[in-house]
């Protein structure tokens, strides 16, 4: 009995600590999956910056950002539809014939209001005719509605524009997409200012909670009362109107409308959403997310062209990083197990 | 005083579910069920696996509507259209998977689908969240409830089964005003937190909520309900007040021996 006593406590104390150790162990590599995406891209520029001397240059940066603009743009829209636990092909087709439309409606009416309107109605069109069909069509995912718009808008844009880009574009637009305020170009502050507003919306709107709990367990926000139906039509319609944002942005840049716009635009979108950290499996990740990975295929692109590496090559890297990310997700959901299993043992 | 009053009060209806019916394609989940709720009493709702214990809370808590019979809360026929109805109208329900949010927070979870939001003239999902204010109640009710947690900001992703079920339950102890029901709420845990769960329940009975109890376990049975009904393949194949004695009686009629 005597002999027993101090040694029963001090095993006890040991397990416990390792179980704490363990556990501050699990929690350290979630928070470092979570800093990841930021961590590398920050690493990435440094590196870049050793490795050419042009990438610094306040020009090939602008580029950077103009080129990225639209992806990013988009992007946040598709990370908003990918919250929920869906997939919007239909981006890059929707972006292409918002420019068509706009610029079809520039040639008839010269109204820049009208113009704009036009173009951000059209996407934000599409984007209805996704949800509305996914949600009412009783389809099982939304893959299938996206990709019959994705060819429909394509189609449709080709249609109106006889397949051929259509020039001119109202001074304001060419000034949104194209022009600059102080080296710094303007399709940045129309990014800047829709992520804010996401930001917010996703933060402080009962409408952004309700996204989150969409995604991580529709069933359980069905039985929660939330109104399911209506916050996945309206994630579709948002990937739609930050579709028509694209296309002015992309339209302004050009100074054209063209049925060719968007070439690719959903994968671009899709891996930015994934690269940059949010998880394909839904309720998780934040606008950051989108941002970030843009910028990140931005600056490999970029890289690549500075160091003379050709397209095609750039795909396959873009697609390894697409792999690596997805990957992180799988571990994040591994970690997240092992802390249950801890939790469990330490209750006991 | 709360004993008296649940006393008093104890033969006060609070559900009445007559006749229920309940088929999915070929499947007759629910035949002819008839059950009722009381005020300040726990009814156990017993039954082997695929007996329609779930299918019949379900229909109550409007995930499913039953295709004929009727269902009173206080006296009046009531649709349960949705789920979102039953809870106005007082039905708390903690369903077998839980219907936690595993990428919310506690207190994310606790107010899903009824945020406290202001201004109340927009439509609900375009008000804005009162988020401190959502989570010191629920942090209030989970200190009063002792649950343990990892950690204050913790999405429910890193909890343990028996953690989970404490939300779960918790949640549901908050919003209930008339009926609570709980499908295996015990069936995860271990030995303390089954009592804590179970000690829930009485606390949320003698506030005065008609309580719905599905479990597998005899002795919680015998310790909390007054009554027990037994369904068997989607038939209401008896009822009667549980004790120790009649254990043996109550798992013959659930097995049908
Ligand atoms: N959504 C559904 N669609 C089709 N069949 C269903 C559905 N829900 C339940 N069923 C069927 O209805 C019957 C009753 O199921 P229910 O889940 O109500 O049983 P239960 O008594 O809760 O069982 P358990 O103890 O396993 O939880 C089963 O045959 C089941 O397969
Ligand atoms: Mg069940």
């Amino acid at each position: 009995m005597h002999a027993k006593t101090p040694t029963t406590p001090k095993t006890g104390i040991a397990v416990s600590q390792e179980r704490g150790a363990s556990s501050t162990a699990v929690r350290t590599s979630l928070k470092l999956l979570g800093a990841g995406p930021v961590v590398i891209l920050v690493a990435l520029i440094i590196l870049l910056g050793f490795l050419s001397p042009y990438f610094f240059t306040g020009r090939n940066l602008g580029n950077i950002l103009s080129q990225t603009a639209v992806i990013a743009l988009v992007a946040m829209g598709q990370h908003i539809v990918i919250l929920t636990r869906g997939i919007d092909l239909s981006v890059g087709s929707n972006l292409a014939l918002a420019s068509v439309v706009g610029a079809l409606v520039f040639k008839s009416t010269d109204s820049t209001v009208l113009v704009v309107v036009a173009m951000i109605a059209s996407g934000g069109l599409v984007g209805a005719i996704n949800g509305l069909v996914y949600v009412y069509g009783r389809l099982p995912h939304p893959f299938i509605i996206t990709l019959a718009t994705l060819s429909i808008a394509k189609g449709t844009a080709l249609e109106l524009s006889d397949g051929r880009a259509i020039q001119g574009m109202p001074d304001f637009v060419r000034a949104i997409g194209g022009g600059s305020i102080h080296g710094v170009p303007g399709s940045l502050f129309v990014v800047a200012g829709v992520a804010l507003l996401f930001a917010v919306m996703a933060k402080t709107m009962v409408w952004g909670r309700w996204l989150y709990a969409v995604g991580g367990k529709p069933e359980a926000a069905l039985q929660m009362g939330i109104p399911v139906k209506r916050v996945l039509i309206s994630a579709y319609v948002i990937s739609g109107l930050c579709a028509g944002l694209g296309a002015l942005l992309l339209a302004g840049r050009t100074d054209a409308g063209s049925p060719l716009f968007g070439n690719l635009l959903e994968l671009d979108t899709i891996a930015a959403v994934i690269i940059g950290g949010a998880s394909f499996l839904g309720g998780r990740g934040h606008i950051g997310h989108a941002l970030v990975g843009a910028i990140m295929i931005g600056v490999i692109r970029n890289a690549l062209n500075l160091l003379n590496v050709d397209i095609f090559f750039q795909l396959i890297v873009i697609g390894v990083v697409i792999v690596i990310a997805v990957e992180a997700d799988v571990l994040r959901n591994h970690l997240e197990g092992r802390m249950r299993v801890l939790q469990a043992a330490g209750q006991t | 005083m709360t004993k008296s009053f649940a006393v008093s009060r104890s033969t006060d209806t609070v559900l009445d579910v007559r006749n229920a019916t309940k088929r999915f394609g070929p499947v007759l989940a629910l035949d002819n069920v008839s059950i009722q709720a009381h005020r300040g009493q726990v009814l156990a709702l017993l039954g082997d696996n695929g007996a329609g214990k779930s299918t019949l809370i379900k229909c109550i808590s409007g995930v499913h509507q039953i295709d004929s019979g009727m269902i009173q809360l206080d006296g009046k026929p009531t649709l349960m259209r949705s789920p979102g109805s039953a809870r106005e109208a007082g039905i708390e329900t903690v369903y077998q998977d839980l219907a936690l949010f595993d990428n919310l927070t506690p207190a994310q979870n606790f107010y899903a689908g009824r945020e406290i939001s202001f201004p109340s003239w927009l439509p609900p999902g375009l008000r804005f969240m009162r988020r401190s204010e959502m989570e010191s109640v629920t942090n209030d009710v989970l200190e009063r409830l002792k649950v343990t947690l990892p950690g204050a900001g913790a999405t429910v992703a890193l909890m343990s089964g028996g953690q989970r079920q404490a939300v779960a339950v918790a949640r549901a102890s908050v919003f209930a005003r008339k009926l609570v029901i709980l499908d295996e709420p015990t069936a995860a845990l271990g030995l303390r937190e089954s009592r804590k769960v179970l000690d829930l329940i009485a606390q949320l009975r003698d506030e005065g909520n008609a309580v719905i109890l599905i479990t597998h376990n005899m002795e919680h049975v015998t310790e909390l309900a007054s009554l027990a009904v037994v369904l068997r393949q989607g038939r209401k194949v008896g009822e009667l007040i549980p004790t120790k004695a009649n254990q043996h009686d109550l798992i013959s009629m659930i097995v049908g021996g």
